[in-house]
């Protein structure tokens, strides 16, 4: 059917957007050519920040040896599991929450009150719990995971819309089926949104988790690059955690594409 | 859900009512009440909609037209008081209530056990909408939106069709169309029709029995004996001056100065 065709892929990005992506990256790059000239002449010396060619000489140096990758991997599958794992708990309370006065009340206010702990202050305390190995990293990113999660899938659940749930009822749904059909697609894009929030905390979580007695990770990378002043380094694990941060943003994005296609907002007629 | 403790019923059995002989009432009501806190909104009230009938309900804001239409729809819980309606039976809310995340023949289908999607597409045939079958809600313009929320009320074959205010957020032009379209479904299918609306025009154009609640009873009632479609004629004017007396309007010496214009101009439909 050619509506459905028109309605599912509208040409959101393409054309207009590409002609001035070419302006917005003169600065950058200017910027990359004054860092070099600035290491090669001796302005920036190299321990206090790496040329650019140096960086990136590093960085293909570190890929081939398989380094970095093995460190990167392991630093994913934390990120993977600790968010995972709070994506879960978090999700839970906010449905325990979201779907009952009962569970409001138990849950609410207990989540509240540990959401204004620093989270980040807390790794003493899970260091004594849990010992120095991978426990306290995955418990600290899937801990500070639970608060974007909860909040906003809690609050999308209770935004949705009660005139459609009562037409919806009208129509003979109720219990399991009420919520399978219009409560939980309702409260997705929030829930999508707090899982951007989830992502970006986890990574920040992760850099700090992974200083605490790592023996691999980009964290273990570059808590050693920093004893050895070798600012190349660190600064291209500094990059991986910003395209770690980004892939992970623009993966989100693809998913709330597909699954919130019914939204205004990716509707383009 | 928590259960309705209205009573439906599936074969109807003689009732001595207002309805034809022989058959029993869609919905009956008797001695109704509601309040909400010190409030009284439905008092005492009583009612009667043959199998079939189009009834249109009139009155003020705050008026408990649409507490009396929440009820019969079940979406009010009737207590253990004195109300019958069928148990097929289906709303058009004055918004269209879509869910946004569902295309259009699955928000018809909705709550419908089975394999669904044909009666669907004949629901939305009727409508004139089966083109847009698998389009999302948020495409719609605000009259295609009505038109798939009474293709959704359709494809249950209601019993009893409840429309609270359905037309009132359309431009004038559409809902002239949705006139013409939900007495072409009526007379297909013929439901019992509730239609709550504020629009006195819309009522006697519509209903074959237009009512009026006010205080929370049925102040006044009206039966339309107008062959359809029904034109603005003198006997048409007749009748909505005197059902908006009823609603406290006094347009006496305001339709006299236009009433010799338009009577010339409007064929007299006897």
């Amino acid at each position: 059917m050619s509506l459905a065709d028109t309605v599912r892929f509208p040409a959101t990005f393409t054309g207009v957007r590409w002609a001035g992506l070419g302006r917005r990256w003169v600065s950058p790059i200017l910027l990359l050519v004054l860092w070099e000239i600035g290491a090669r002449t001796g302005l920036i010396p190299s321990r206090v920040l790496a040329a650019p060619s140096a960086v990136a000489a590093t960085f293909w140096g570190m890929l081939v040896s398989g380094e970095l990758p093995t460190n990167l991997a392991v630093s994913f599958v934390r990120v993977a599991i600790g968010l995972l794992a709070g994506v879960a708990v978090g999700s839970g309370l906010a449905l325990t929450a979201g779907l009952s006065r009962l569970g409001e009340d138990a849950v609410d206010p207990l989540v509240q009150m540990l959401r204004t702990l620093p989270v980040l202050a807390l790794s003493p305390l899970f260091i004594v719990w849990f010992g120095i190995d991978e426990t306290p990293k995955l418990t600290l990113i899937a801990f500070a995971v639970v608060f974007p999660v909860y909040l906003n899938l809690f609050n999308g659940i209770r935004a949705v819309d009660p005139r459609l749930i009562e037409a919806a009822r009208s129509f003979g749904l109720s219990g399991w089926s009420l919520i399978r059909e219009v409560v939980l697609p309702g409260a997705l894009p929030s829930f999508l949104l707090g899982l951007r929030f989830a992502l970006a905390v986890a990574i920040l979580v992760l850099v700090v988790a992974e200083q605490i007695n790592a023996q691999a990770g980009l964290g273990y990378l570059i808590n050693n690059a920093r004893d050895f002043m070798r600012t190349d380094i660190i600064v291209v694990c500094l990059i991986i955690y910003a395209l770690l941060g980004l892939g992970a943003d623009s993966l989100v994005r693809a998913v709330e594409r597909r699954a919130l296609a019914w939204r205004p907002s990716f509707l383009r007629t | 859900m928590a259960k309705t403790a209205i009573r439906t019923r599936t074969d109807p059995s003689p009732v001595s009512s207002a309805a034809p002989a022989g058959a029993a009432p869609a919905v009956r009501v008797r001695d109704f009440h509601r309040r909400f806190g010190d409030v009284t909104v439905l008092d005492r009230l009583n009612l009667d909609i043959a199998q079939g009938e189009f009834v249109a309900l009139l009155g003020r804001s705050g008026s408990g037209k649409t507490t009396l239409l929440r009820t019969l729809a079940g979406l009010d819980s009737a207590g253990d008081q004195d109300v019958t309606v069928p148990t097929a039976r289906a709303v058009v809310f004055q918004e269209p209530r879509l869910l946004p995340w569902k295309n259009i023949w699955r928000n018809v289908a909705l709550g419908l056990p089975g394999d669904v999607r044909s009666r669907a597409e004949a629901a939305l045939t009727e409508v004139g909408l089966s083109h847009r079958m698998d389009a999302w809600p948020a495409t719609l313009s605000g009259g295609e939106a009505q038109r798939a929320a009474l293709a959704r009320a359709l494809v249950r074959e209601p019993r009893l069709l409840l429309l609270d205010e359905p037309f009132a957020s359309l431009d004038a032009l559409t809902r002239i169309k949705m006139h013409g379209l939900v007495l072409s479904l009526w007379r297909a299918h013929a439901p019992a029709v509730l239609l709550v609306t504020h629009d006195v025009d819309e009522a006697i154009s519509l209903a074959d029995r237009v009512l009026v609640l006010e205080k929370g009873r049925i102040a006044a009632e009206e039966r339309i004996d107008l062959p359809r479609p029904r034109e603005v004629g003198a006997g048409f004017q007749a009748i909505r001056r005197r059902l908006l007396g009823h609603l406290g309007v006094d347009v006496a010496h305001a339709e006299a100065s236009r009433a010799t214009g338009e009577s010339a101009l409007i064929a007299f439909p006897q």
